[in-house]
């Protein structure tokens, strides 16, 4: 182990595996019991759009995608609570998001190698200097959770409850989307937009067999998830199979065992991040 | 929205006019609350009786009238919704459901304190829920979930206590446990409940308030078939248990 971390671009895996694995199990729950995992989806690919973007101006991709991101989840913030339509919405966000990535990237002049990286990550190739703004992104996305909990709580728990406790229901909503689209933006430099999704619900999902108590599925969600990232690199490096993929299959290899043990064991309905509404 | 020192009631509706999209669900409803009251909201499925709740807790605004409150009672209004209006299946424990209650806008950013832990423990008390503190909220009966929402409401110490069907998911046990706390409370405090089911309240409540729509106001004892068809748009049978008013409406 010890010779796998003398290299720094392993150092460096770690340390987005950790911040990403923080991200995931703050903002994660939250995804999960406000049912945004599909909104979560569309900022993901709609990122793609940013990276386009920002290729094609010759900008840094992760600026273009951040700046992205945070209009299009401003933009669905507003949306959201007027129009049953988001649905809708979410899923045309997702295809022309994509759409308009392919569509600068094909009009930039040369091969965009790194676009492939952002597709379908590699957490081995995060340059010390992207690490530098993936803290930064991380303390964006998990201080203003920290001291914003009980308001995100209150909206997830019973947004009408807040609404007549006069809380700001609609800016704590818009809040939490423009943190979803960083916390998003995070992960896509650790194992790529495709799956992303996997990494903001596999811990979580874990943490809710484990747990029916919200700050605790938070703390095993963010602990799940650094141990997914370190087996998933280690599993990586030794049989050689790209980092990301091997990421998200231990996480779902992880999952299923602990739901299996659960079962054949104790019996247990699965309950809390499992089926949300009866 | 007004305040006013020198209200006789603690809330005081009047010319309320609200609805969706272009359609009026309530119109020119005038409605007070006294100190201690109890009363009961009754009247067909679409009526309006859980959007005039809303209005009164200020989630809605109303396209016309006002809603007049005594001094200090706007925001603190307790309310009971309906178990479908909230995320049942939420990882949260009974003590941090019930103490999310003291949870204002003005409160939001800070840390709970000693005061609003003290008092939620003691509505759970109030509610017999203390056994259950530390449990999740995903494992409780509806009498159990009903009870924490009560205590919920009453952490903030409100003057008025709003219930949206209080007695639809519930088994009869837990509601005649759910009844007694009423009268409880009622001692202290007034108590507004919207129901379909106005034969549990029989006993207890002071005025019958019928919406549809429109606002028919009655104290015990003024009420007959007429009033009910007129309200229901059809006929209605009243039937005496030996309790007073107790409707059941013909399908």
């Amino acid at each position: 182990m010890q010779s796998i971390l003398s290299y720094e671009f392993m150092q460096n895996a770690l340390m987005a595996g950790i911040m990403a694995s923080i991200v995931c199990g703050v903002i994660g729950p939250f995804i999960v019991t406000k049912r945004m995992v599909f909104i979560s989806g569309g900022l993901t690919h709609a990122a793609f759009g940013g990276l386009g973007i920002a290729y094609w101006l010759g900008i840094r991709p992760l600026y273009g995608a951040t700046v992205f991101v945070l209009c299009i989840a401003a933009i669905l913030s507003r949306l959201e609570g007027r129009t049953d339509k988001n649905d809708l919405f979410v899923g045309i966000l997702w295809a022309v998001g994509v759409a308009i990535g392919i569509i600068f990237i094909h009009m930039t002049p040369g091969y965009a190698p790194d676009l492939m990286t952002f597709l379908f990550g590699n957490i081995l190739t995060v340059p010390r200097s992207d690490i530098v703004i993936m803290l930064i992104l991380t303390l964006a996305v998990v201080v203003p959770i920290v001291t914003c909990y009980k308001g995100f709580v209150s909206i997830a728990l019973d947004e009408e409850y807040a609404r007549a406790r006069q809380l700001p229901v609609n800016a704590l909503n818009t809040g939490l989307m423009m943190l979803v689209a960083l916390a998003v933006v995070t992960l896509i430099q650790v194992v790529g937009i495709i799956l992303v999704i996997a990494l903001l619900t596999i811990p979580v999902a874990i943490a809710g067999e484990l747990s029916l108590i919200f700050r605790r599925i938070m703390l095993l969600s963010i602990l799940c998830g650094i141990m997914i990232c370190l087996t998933g690199l280690s599993l990586s490096y030794s049989l050689e199979v790209p980092s990301g993929a091997s990421i998200i299959i231990t996480g779902a290899v992880f999952l299923g065992s602990v739901k299996s043990i659960k079962y054949f064991f104790f019996r247990r309905r699965s309950t809390a991040t499992g089926e949300m509404h009866p | 929205m007004q305040r006013d020192n020198d209200m006789e009631h603690l809330i005081e509706i009047r010319d309320l006019t609200f609805g969706y999209g272009r359609t009026a669900v309530v119109e020119d409803i005038s409605l007070d609350i006294a100190d201690k009251d109890y009363i009961l909201l009754i009247g067909p499925n679409g009526g309006g009786k859980t959007t005039l709740l809303k209005l009164i807790l200020g989630i809605l605004k109303p396209w016309n009238g006002t809603i007049a409150f005594q001094k200090d009672i706007a925001g603190q209004i307790g309310y009971v919704p309906q178990f479908s209006s909230f995320n049942r299946n939420f990882p949260i424990t009974v003590s941090e459901m019930a103490l999310s209650g003291c949870i204002s806008g003005r409160n939001y950013l800070k840390r709970y304190s000693r005061e609003e832990r003290r008092r939620t423990d003691m509505m759970l008390e109030k509610v017999n829920l203390s056994d259950k503190r530390n449990e999740s909220i995903i494992d409780l009966s509806g009498g159990q979930l009903q009870r924490v929402l009560i205590a919920r409401s009453l952490v903030s110490e409100p003057a008025i206590l709003l219930l949206d069907e209080p007695t639809a998911s519930i088994d009869i046990t837990s509601q005649s446990t759910l009844l007694n706390l009423l009268d409880e409370l009622n001692q202290e405090i007034a108590i507004v409940v919207v129901t379909h089911d106005p034969t549990a309240f029989s006993l207890s409540y002071r005025h019958l308030a019928c919406l549809n729509k429109n606002l028919y106001f009655h104290g015990r004892g003024k009420l007959d078939a007429a009033v009910l068809e007129n309200i229901y748009g059809c006929p209605v049978e009243l039937i005496g248990h030996g309790v007073p008013h107790t409707i059941v409406q013909k399908h």
